[in-house]
């Protein structure tokens, strides 16, 4: 960034303003430019790499609204080496960031269409600026649902904001859960399971899935069930990302790069490499 | 008086039914409703329904003694509640119990049984359906087994 020229290997400083805890596991980071004039805008869908210094860096999907453009949202699930860092850190702290890289969700070529969202555990993340972008252009849409799932009550990510969007009465939210038990009175059973029982016009609905890839394997199913067009179906995909910009090929998914052609991909051009075990 | 014939005809469930083997449905159909909490059948008793859901939802439960009721599935609008009615020994495997006012259809599977047995093709007709109805709830019972959701950082 020295001398004004983007160089999107060198990390930016960021501070660490609030962190919100989701679950017993996931949290979110609120943070910002250490520098008030380094820009934090992002497209839905887009992700950062997270440096802690000393330790290493991590993609992480933006979590937050697109709109606000003071701080930038991560909401990060304890699970390796540099995540366990960053739930050291405290509020005040500084964080590397490289970003933001890759595509977005395809919300502009989606007008019109009825929008079905399919949401597996933390896959809520980066579907959550998606969300908040079309429930700001709400007339712009058909139907939008959002299906989501997750392991248990306590595994559910923002909780608040899936009250405030059931409430609006223009977005049909269907939450979903593996197991529970006492005061839990929502629906349980996969996500998948949802689908055959939603209304929607599969003719013109666009679907944007995230999640572990099991989950999108039966989800993109159930979708083709309906009838949904396969170009018309969209899926955030996950590899051992790097370098974000597609040079040291850590990221690879056959003939694609997802740090840098995703990491939201068409089904239909994906279809022949998606699932398949030696890719 | 207006019959179920009209709903069950539309319903995907019986979609493409040959109209004689729907009539039977249709005479062994009746509306039911539940109101939040009730049980529908408990774990056990004689199976002699199976239920369309037409409204509300009914929770699928296993008691544990140490843990209390246990609820494993849902099912909602549109679903088919209960199998057990159709395999010997006709004992429900498992609770039902309506988390909200639920109002469905029930078929008497006690007749329809006995009508299976005279009828091969209605026969044939229900267990193709309801083969279907349990590769499902195998399918979605193994993906809960594996926790879809737990891989993705």
């Amino acid at each position: 960034m020295e001398h004004g020229i983007f160089n999107p290997m060198y990390p930016t400083q960021f501070r660490i303003c609030r962190v919100k805890k989701e679950t017993h596991d996931t949290s979110t980071f609120e943070i910002e430019p250490e520098n008030s004039a380094q820009s934090t805008s992002f497209a839905a869908g887009q992700f950062n790499m997270l440096y802690v210094f000393g330790v290493g860096e991590v993609p992480i999907s933006i979590s937050g609204n697109p709109a606000k453009k003071k701080r930038l949202l991560h909401t990060i699930r304890k699970a390796g080496m540099v995540t366990n860092a960053i739930y050291k850190l405290k509020t005040g702290d500084i964080l590397g960031v490289r970003g933001p890289f890759g595509n977005h969700w395809p919300l502009e070529n989606s007008i019109g269409n009825d929008i079905v969202i399919a949401a597996g555990g933390i896959g809520l993340a980066p579907l959550r600026p998606a969300l908040y972008q079309l429930v700001s252009q709400r007339e712009k849409y058909g139907k939008i649902i959002l299906l989501y799932g997750a392991k248990s009550p306590q595994d559910l990510l923002y909780k608040q904001e899936l009250a405030h969007w059931r409430n609006r009465f223009d977005v049909e939210v269907k939450v979903t859960v593996d197991s529970a038990s006492g005061s839990w009175d929502g629906s349980i059973g996969v996500v998948t399971a949802l689908i055959p029982h939603t209304h929607f016009d599969p003719l013109r609905t666009t679907a944007m899935i995230c999640g572990p890839e099991v989950m999108m394997h039966y989800t993109i199913k159930e979708l083709l069930k309906r009838n949904v067009a396969p170009e018309n179906i969209f899926l955030s995909m996950e590899r051992n990302m790097k370098c974000g910009i597609g040079l040291c090929g850590h990221c690879q998914f056959g003939p694609t790069f997802v740090c840098k052609d995703g990491p939201v991909f068409r089904y239909d051009r994906i279809h022949t490499i998606f699932g398949k075990r030696e890719i | 008086m207006q019959t179920l014939e009209p709903y069950l005809t539309e319903h995907p469930f019986l979609k493409d039914l040959e109209p004689r083997l729907l009539k039977i449905l249709v005479g062994c159909a009746s509306n039911v409703r539940f109101n939040a909490g009730q049980f529908v059948f408990r774990e056990g008793e004689e199976a002699n329904n199976f239920y369309i859901i037409r409204h509300g939802k009914i929770s699928i439960e296993i008691f544990a003694a140490e843990r209390g009721s246990l609820s494993i599935q849902t099912i909602g609008e549109g679903e088919i509640l209960g199998w057990s009615w159709l395999i010997p020994p006709y004992r429900w495997r498992f609770d039902a119990r309506a988390v909200e006012l639920t109002r469905a259809i029930a078929l008497d599977g006690k007749c329809l049984r006995e009508k299976c047995e005279m009828d091969h093709d209605l026969g044939y007709e229900l267990l193709k359906r309801f083969a279907h109805i349990i590769t499902q709830r195998l399918e979605t019972t193994r993906l809960q087994l594996i926790d879809i959701y737990g891989i993705r950082k």
